[in-house]
């Protein structure tokens, strides 16, 4: 599975650390909050609130250098529009892999 | 160019916000997580550029444009590609970038923002130096200026090469287009509600169902211009 790194987030800064604690500090707080809701919403069936989430999330995944995942998720979302959770195992298997890389920072 | 960013997102604010401070032009001067904040902001300082995500719970960024009456220059922020042919629709929106957004991409939109600003603005002098005068607009019938008092218009058809300007004293005709009369006229007091016609809004008798009466003259009204239309009445 591939890797996230700062790669995006470094680029962007141009050398301004205090910005990048900033916007890391931000996902440390808000991605546990948004996987929650969202393992609440896809446990209840709730498949339109749970795509709202998938959204917010796939942002994440993008900042997070996640291209494949984020591919991953984009079609996830769709699907749960359409009332269907399938990708569901791999979509949780990305939150798996940022969870992990998050505790590193 | 004073600008504001709308985004439900506080990483999307962050990073709008860290790509405008690296180009000099820009000065962030608001920032919002939902478009109705926005609006009431809106309602008191003007800007020049907004920095809009489609994707909002409850009021999306295209319900947001479609309240604004005379909307500055929009650059979409977003991360759904599907919206691009709508984006399209909107005359102020002059770009549109998927997330994650990087700094080359953000820069070729902001140029593009300051060179439609820079088009609205030789726009709206030749305007003032070309026909419209206050509440006056001249056509040209037969090599002769005529002057038309504006408040006065109540309908406009489009036939062909020519356009039929029905006024309360008279009614002319023109050979011109719609869209050239619709950019001369006050965007408040008149409106397209059909391809082939532009209305007094003031000048209303009643609506039903998907038509409008002016006066005598029942005028379509298309789907896709009625939610402007119903925006406009004062409602009870």
């Amino acid at each position: 599975m591939e890797q996230p790194n700062l790669n995006y987030i470094k680029e962007l800064s141009g050398g301004d650390e205090a910005f990048e604690a900033k916007l890391i500090n931000v996902i440390l707080l808000e991605f546990p909050e948004e996987k929650a809701i969202y393992l609440k919403n896809i446990t209840e069936k709730k498949y339109k609130e749970t795509a709202e989430n998938v959204h917010k999330i796939k942002h994440k995944i993008s900042i997070l250098g996640l291209e494949k995942s984020y591919e991953v998720a984009a079609k996830y979302e769709e699907n749960l529009k359409q009332n269907n959770s399938v990708l569901k195992e791999e979509f949780d298997s990305i939150l798996k892999n940022i969870t992990e890389y998050l505790t590193t920072l | 160019m004073n600008c504001i960013i709308i985004d439900d997102e506080t990483t999307a604010r962050l990073i709008i916000n860290q790509l405008c401070s690296q180009i000099d032009s820009l000065n962030v001067v608001a920032e919002f997580p939902n478009a109705i904040q926005a609006i009431k902001y809106l309602n008191q300082n003007d800007v020049d550029l907004i920095f809009l995500d489609i994707h909002m719970p409850d009021f999306t960024g295209f319900d947001f444009i479609q309240t604004l009456k005379n909307p500055p220059k929009i650059v979409l922020t977003t991360s759904d590609s599907n919206f691009a042919i709508e984006a399209f629709e909107y005359d102020c929106i002059v770009d549109y970038l998927v997330k994650p957004i990087v700094l080359p991409r953000f820069e070729k939109a902001i140029t593009k923002a300051e060179k439609a600003t820079v088009e609205s603005t030789k726009a709206l002098s030749k305007e003032i130096t070309e026909g419209v005068s206050g509440n006056d607009l001249y056509i040209n019938i037969d090599r002769r200026l005529i002057k038309l008092d504006i408040p006065s218009i109540y309908l406009i058809e489009a036939k062909g090469d020519y356009i039929h300007v029905k006024t309360e004293d008279k009614n002319y005709t023109v050979h011109s287009t719609l869209k050239k009369i619709e950019e001369k006229l006050p965007k408040e007091v008149f409106l397209k509600v059909h391809r082939s016609y532009i209305i007094n809004v003031n000048k209303i008798i009643d609506i039903e169902d998907n038509s409008v009466l002016i006066k005598k003259d029942v005028i379509p009204v298309s789907r896709s211009n009625r939610p402007e239309l119903m925006r406009r009445l004062n409602l009870l």
